[in-house]
C-alpha cells in the first residue's frame, strides 16, 4: 500500500491529519469565542457536546486524528534521523528563507501535546470523562460544579495567572507550529507552485495569527473579568 | 582589492568508509584571495605532500560549475557561504584574514564517505537509472513549430534541468532527503511532450528507488532550495508530489 510504504504516502498522512486538526482548531476557537459573548450559549454547546453518542464518536475520530498525526511524526522523525547518517555536521548554519519553525516542528509539536495533557486534565477529565463514568457534578475549588457548566470551568482556571501564562505559552508554540504546518501540508499534497508558495505562506501566517490571538483573547478576557 | 590572507583550515580526515573520522587543523599563509577554494586545497595538498604527509582527498572535475562533481560542506553550507555557485566557483575573497574554515564532507546515510571529503554519490545515479530517462529514441530535433510548447513550461523544464546532481540538497537537508534532486529530474521530463508519456511510471519508480536507498522524508524546510548551486525551486517538489499521488490514485 503506497500510502503506508512510500515516503510521500506517509507525508500525505501527516498532511491530511494535520489539516483535519486545523479544522478542529477552528471549531474549538469558534466555541470559545461564544463564551465571551454569552456564557449561557457556551454552556448550551457544552451540554450538547457532553457525553452524547455523537459527541463521544466525534471525540473518538478526533483522538484518532491526533494519534495518527503524533504517531507518524515520531515514525518520520526517526526515519529522518537515520537518513542523516551517524556523523553530524560540526558547523550548522540556517540559510535565509529557512524558517526556524520548519526545522523544529517535532519539538513544537511535543510542547503542544504536553499542554494538551494539561488541558485535558483540567477540562475534559472533569467534563466529558466525569459524565461517562456517571457523575453529573464534580468538585472544583471547593465548589460542586455541573459537568456541562463549561463557563464555570473557564472562569475558575483562567482566574489563575499561572494557568493563563501557561496557556499563552501554548498558543505561541501552536502559532509557530501552524505557520509552517499549514503551507507545508498543502505543499505535500502538491497544491503549490512558485506563485502560490508565497501566497500559502502569507495565508498560513494570517491563519496561525488569527487562531493564536483568538485563543489568547478568550483566555485574557476571562482573566481580566476575574479581576473585576 | 584581493590580498593575501592567512587562514586556518579544519578538514575532516577519514581513512575509509568504515574508519572513524576526525578533524585535522592546518595553517596556510599568504593565500591569494584571487584563488579559488579548490586551488587553496591544492596549495594545502602541495604543502602536505612536501611535508611527507597524506594529501586530502576531495572530488572535483570541470571546475566551472557544470559537472556536479565538487561537493564540500564549508562553514555550515554545502558549496560554501556564497549563493548559487558550486565549490569550484567559490573564491577565497569570500573569507577573511585569520578566519578558521571548517570543511566537511556531505553527511547523509545515502552518501557514505569514501575517504576524507569524498563521498559516494552513486545513489543519485541509481535513482536516475530507475526512471530518469525517456525510453524510446525521440528522433532528431523537430521543427520548432511542429509541437507547440508553452513558453512557461519550456522555462520551468529548463530551470529544473539545471540540476547537476551534486547532492547539495540531501547534504543541506536535516532529514537527508533527496526530494529536490528527484523532483528536478521528474519535472524536467514531465513538463515536456517527450517525457510526459512516461511521467506516472517515472515518478513511481524514482520515488521507490529513493526510499529504498534510505534517503529521508521531506519536511519542506526549504534548506535544499537555499543551498542549491543551481537555485532549483521547491515548486518542483510540489509537482513531484502531485505526479506521484495522482499516479498512485490512478492505479
Amino acid at each position: 500500500m503506497w500510502l503506508l510504504n512510500s515516503s510521500i504516502g506517509k507525508k500525505l498522512i501527516m498532511s491530511i491529519s494535520g489539516l483535519f486538526l486545523i479544522l478542529f482548531l477552528l471549531f474549538h476557537l469558534t466555541m470559545n469565542v461564544a463564551a465571551v459573548f454569552s456564557e449561557e450559549a457556551y454552556n448550551v454547546i457544552c451540554s450538547f457536546l457532553g457525553s452524547n453518542w455523537y459527541a463521544v464518536a466525534g471525540t473518538g475520530v478526533l483522538a484518532a486524528g491526533f494519534l495518527i498525526h503524533i504517531g507518524y511524526s515520531i515514525l518520520l522523525t526517526l526515519e529522518n534521523r537515520k537518513a542523516r547518517g551517524n556523523d553530524r555536521y560540526a558547523v550548522n548554519a540556517r540559510p535565509k528563507n529557512v524558517e526556524w519553525a520548519s526545522q523544529n516542528m517535532f519539538v513544537l509539536g511535543l510542547i503542544v501535546v504536553c499542554f494538551i495533557v494539561l488541558h485535558f486534565s483540567q477540562f475534559w477529565y472533569h467534563m466529558m470523562f466525569a459524565e461517562l463514568i456517571g457523575h453529573h457534578e464534580v468538585e472544583l475549588g471547593g465548589q460542586a460544579i455541573g459537568t456541562t457548566d463549561g463557563a464555570a470551568f473557564i472562569k475558575y482556571y483562567f482566574s489563575n495567572i499561572v494557568v493563563v501564562i501557561l496557556y499563552l505559552v501554548w498558543y505561541v508554540a501552536l502559532w509557530f507550529h501552524l505557520t509552517h504546518g499549514f503551507w507545508s501540508a498543502l505543499q505535500t499534497i502538491g497544491w503549490n507552485n512558485t506563485i502560490w508558495l508565497n501566497r500559502w505562506k502569507i495565508i498560513a501566517n494570517i491563519f496561525a495569527t488569527v487562531i493564536a490571538l483568538g485563543f489568547a483573547f478568550v483566555t485574557i478576557f476571562f482573566y481580566l473579568k476575574s479581576l473585576c | 582589492m584581493d590580498k593575501d590572507i592567512n587562514i586556518t583550515v579544519k578538514v575532516w580526515r577519514q581513512k575509509g568508509p568504515k574508519e572513524k573520522g576526525r578533524f585535522e587543523t592546518y595553517k596556510l599563509d599568504n593565500v591569494s584571495q584571487g584563488s579559488s577554494f579548490l586551488e587553496m586545497l591544492d596549495i594545502l595538498n602541495e604543502k602536505l605532500i612536501s611535508e611527507g604527509k597524506v594529501p586530502v582527498a576531495f572530488d572535483h572535475d570541470c571546475r566551472e560549475g557544470i559537472c556536479g562533481m565538487c561537493s564540500l560542506y564549508i562553514n555550515g553550507h554545502p558549496h560554501g557561504p556564497d549563493s548559487a555557485v558550486t565549490t569550484c566557483q567559490l573564491h577565497m575573497r569570500k573569507f577573511k584574514d585569520g578566519e578558521t574554515i571548517t570543511v566537511e564532507p556531505w553527511r547523509s546515510a545515502g552518501f557514505p564517505v569514501i575517504r576524507d571529503l569524498m563521498v559516494d554519490r552513486y545513489a543519485y545515479d541509481k535513482i536516475i537509472q530507475a526512471g530518469g530517462f525517456v525510453s524510446v529514441n525521440t528522433g532528431g530535433i523537430p521543427d520548432a513549430n511542429s509541437t507547440p510548447i508553452p513558453k512557461k513550461n519550456a522555462d520551468l523544464a529548463m530551470d529544473a534541468a539545471a540540476c547537476i546532481g551534486c547532492g547539495a540538497c540531501a547534504a543541506a537537508c536535516k532529514n537527508g532527503s533527496a526530494m529536490l534532486f528527484v523532483s528536478a529530474k521528474v519535472s524536467q521530463l514531465a513538463l515536456l511532450p517527450q517525457g510526459k508519456v512516461e511521467a506516472a511510471r517515472r515518478a513511481k519508480a524514482m520515488i521507490a528507488k529513493m526510499d529504498e536507498l534510505g534517503f529521508g522524508n521531506c519536511t519542506n524546510t526549504r534548506a535544499c532550495e537555499a543551498e542549491c548551486p543551481k537555485e532549483v525551486s521547491i515548486s518542483n517538489i510540489a509537482r513531484l508530489n502531485r505526479e506521484f499521488i495522482s499516479a498512485k490514485l490512478q492505479d
